[in-house]
C-alpha cells in the first residue's frame, strides 16, 4: 500500500495508464496542428481529435458537433454563462444560479453583475438540495439563464436534473449544468435530461488536466457569445490550437468511462459505504453532511465535532484527503458550501471529505478507518471542548471570546 | 503547508496536555478563542507560594499551530515568575515555532492565554 492513501479523488484522478499510452504518439510522432489542411500530419491529427470528439459525445448520448473543447470545467464554466448571458442579453438580464456553486460558477456570475446582469442566489436546504418550488417562483419573464451543478464538489449531493431541465425549458430558460463531479460516476444522457449547457472535465475522469468540454444544445438550438476570439476554431465558439494530445487523452477517458462506468460506481459505493459504516462504528459525535439519498457514489464529506480541521488532517498526514477548514484556506472562512447549509462554524472547520475512485482499494478503506479512529481519539483528548461536552456542559451556552 | 520541525514535534509529541484543579486557589485556568473561530486554547498554570509557575497544562481545540503555540508555552511559562511569564510575547512564540503569516493569529492567542490565566489567578489570591 502506497502512503499517504489517496482520497482526494474529487480534487483530481491519475491519469489512467491506458489513456496516457493513447495521448504519447500525439506528442512524438503524430504532432500536427488539427487545423492544418494541406498535408498529412494535420490530417492525422484532425481526426484524431474527431475520433476523441465522438468518444465524448457518446458518453452524453449526444451529437458530435455539440462538443466543443475548451481548457477545462472552468473555462466551460466561464464560457457556457457569460457566453449565453451575452447571446441572450436583449431578451433579459437575469441570471439564476444556487448559493453552493463551484467558484467558477459563482465568480462567473459576479462578473457578470458588474456588466449590469441582475443573479439570484438561491439557498439550499440543510441537505444540501434545492428546493424546487424557490426555483420556479425564482424565474422571471427576463431571466435566460439557470445555472446548476449535477453534483456538488465538496458534498456530493445529486440535484434533480430532470425537474430543474423540465421546468426551465417549460419557462423557455435556458438550463447550464456543471457536471465537473457527476461525468464518470453517473449516467448523463442528454437525450433524457433537458440541459442546454453542460461543462465537462477530463482531469476528474482519468483523464489529463488542462483539458475540458462544453455541451452546447443543437435542438433546440443554444446560442453563445465565444469569450475567446482569434481563428475560428471550434465552429466560433473556442479560439486556439487544439491541444491534440490532452483531446486524444480526454476521448479516451471518456470511451473508458462510458464502457467502465457501471463497475467504477459499484465499486466506489462499496468502498464508500464501507467507510461511512467504519466511521460511524467506531466514532461517536460524528456528522455525514449532505443528503445520503440524492448522493454521488464517489464521496464522503463528514463532521468530527470538537476536533479542528487542519490539526486532523495534519493527524492522518497518511491520508490525503480534504478539509472544510478555514485553516486549509487563504481567507480563514470555513467552507461556504457547509454554511449554506446552516451548519455550525464549529462542524464546518471539523469536517473531511473522501472522495474515492477507481484505483482506491479496500485496504485503504480500511487503514483509514483505522487512523481516523485513532487520531480523532487523540486529539479530542487534546480538546477542551471534548471536555467539556463529555461533563455535559452545553457548548452553545458558554460565552467565547471571539477573535 | 509546509511547518517547521519545531512546530511539528509540538504538535506531534505534545507537552503537557491535560487539566488542573480549576477550584484549587494555586491554579489559575484561561480559556480563549471562540469553536466558530476554529481555536479555543485553555491554558491552566499552577503557582507556589514563591510567585512561581510549577506546573503548566493545555488544551487546545484547534489548527497545527495553535496546539503546537500552547505545548510551547507550557514549557516556557513554567519556573517563570508570574511577571515574567506575562512578558512572553506573540512574536516570540511566532518566531520559535518559524509560524506563517496566516497563523500569527495562534501565537497571540496563546500570549492571551497566559495573561487570562495569570488574570485568573491573581483575581483568585485577592478573593481569598
Amino acid at each position: 500500500m502506497r502512503l499517504p492513501v489517496y482520497l482526494d479523488y474529487a480534487a483530481t484522478t491519475p491519469t489512467d495508464p491506458r489513456v496516457v499510452e493513447k495521448m504519447l504518439p500525439f506528442l512524438l510522432t503524430k504532432f500536427g496542428n488539427p487545423a492544418s489542411r494541406s498535408h498529412a500530419y494535420g490530417w492525422e491529427a484532425e481526426k484524431a481529435v474527431e475520433e476523441a470528439r465522438n468518444e465524448v459525445a457518446a458518453y452524453l448520448n449526444a451529437d458530435p458537433r455539440e462538443i466543443v473543447w475548451t481548457s477545462g470545467a472552468t473555462e466551460s464554466d466561464n464560457l457556457a454563462i457569460k457566453g449565453a448571458a451575452h447571446f441572450y442579453k436583449d431578451k433579459g438580464k437575469h441570471l439564476i444560479t444556487v448559493k453552493t456553486e463551484h467558484k467558477a460558477v459563482l465568480d462567473s456570475m459576479r462578473h457578470l453583475e458588474t456588466e449590469g446582469f441582475e443573479v439570484t442566489y438561491l439557498g439550499v436546504q440543510p441537505d444540501g438540495m434545492i428546493d424546487m418550488k424557490e426555483l420556479e417562483a425564482a424565474i422571471r419573464p427576463d431571466t435566460t439563464l439557470v445555472s446548476i451543478m449535477a453534483v456538488n464538489n465538496e458534498i456530493g449531493v445529486i440535484q434533480d436534473l430532470e425537474a430543474i431541465g423540465e421546468l426551465c425549458r417549460s419557462k423557455g430558460v435556458i438550463f447550464h449544468c456543471d457536471a465537473t463531479q457527476a461525468a464518470g460516476k453517473m449516467e448523463l444522457d442528454m437525450t433524457k435530461l433537458k440541459i442546454d449547457l453542460l461543462s465537462l472535465s477530463s482531469h476528474k475522469v482519468y483523464g489529463p488536466k488542462g483539458m475540458g468540454a462544453l455541451y452546447v444544445r443543437r435542438k433546440p438550438r443554444v446560442r453563445i457569445e465565444p469569450q475567446i476570439h482569434g481563428g475560428g476554431h471550434e465552429r466560433g465558439m473556442r479560439s486556439g490550437t487544439l491541444a491534440t494530445h490532452q483531446i486524444v487523452g480526454m476521448g479516451e477517458a471518456y470511451r473508458l468511462a462510458r464502457l467502465e462506468q457501471k463497475h467504477d460506481i459499484e465499486h466506489c459505493t462499496k468502498l464508500r459505504d464501507r467507510l461511512l459504516k467504519g466511521i460511524l462504528d467506531n466514532i461517536p459525535d460524528v456528522y455525514v453532511n449532505g443528503n445520503m439519498e440524492h448522493h454521488v457514489c464517489s464521496t464522503l464529506n463528514v463532521s468530527f465535532a470538537f476536533v479542528e480541521g487542519e490539526s486532523l488532517m495534519m493527524a492522518v498526514k497518511d491520508i490525503a484527503v480534504s478539509s472544510g477548514s478555514a485553516c486549509t484556506s487563504a481567507s480563514l472562512e470555513p467552507s461556504y458550501v457547509l454554511r449554506a447549509l446552516g451548519r455550525d462554524d464549529e462542524l464546518a472547520h471539523s469536517s473531511i471529505r473522501f472522495s474515492i475512485g477507481r484505483f482506491t482499494t479496500e485496504e485503504e478503506i480500511d487503514f483509514t478507518i483505522k487512523t481516523l479512529t485513532e487520531q480523532v481519539a487523540k486529539l479530542r483528548e487534546m480538546s477542551p471542548l471534548w471536555e467539556m461536552h463529555q461533563q455535559g456542559i452545553d457548548l452553545s451556552t458558554v460565552k467565547w471570546s471571539e477573535h | 503547508m509546509a511547518y517547521s520541525e519545531k512546530l511539528m514535534d509540538h504538535y506531534e509529541h505534545p507537552r503537557n496536555v491535560g487539566t488542573l484543579d480549576k477550584n484549587d486557589d494555586s491554579v489559575g485556568t484561561g480559556m480563549v478563542g471562540a469553536p466558530a473561530c476554529g481555536d479555543v486554547m485553555r491554558l491552566q498554570i499552577k503557582v507556589n507560594d514563591q510567585g512561581v509557575i510549577e506546573d503548566a497544562k493545555f488544551k487546545t481545540y484547534g489548527c497545527g499551530s495553535a496546539i503546537a503555540s500552547s505545548s510551547l508555552v507550557t514549557e516556557w511559562v513554567k519556573g517563570k515568575t508570574l511577571d515574567d511569564a506575562a512578558k512572553i510575547s506573540n512574536a516570540d512564540i511566532a518566531e520559535e515555532l518559524a509560524l506563517p503569516p496566516v497563523k500569527i493569529h495562534c501565537s497571540i492567542l496563546a500570549e492571551d492565554a497566559i495573561k487570562a490565566a495569570i488574570d485568573d489567578y491573581k483575581s483568585k489570591q485577592k478573593k481569598a
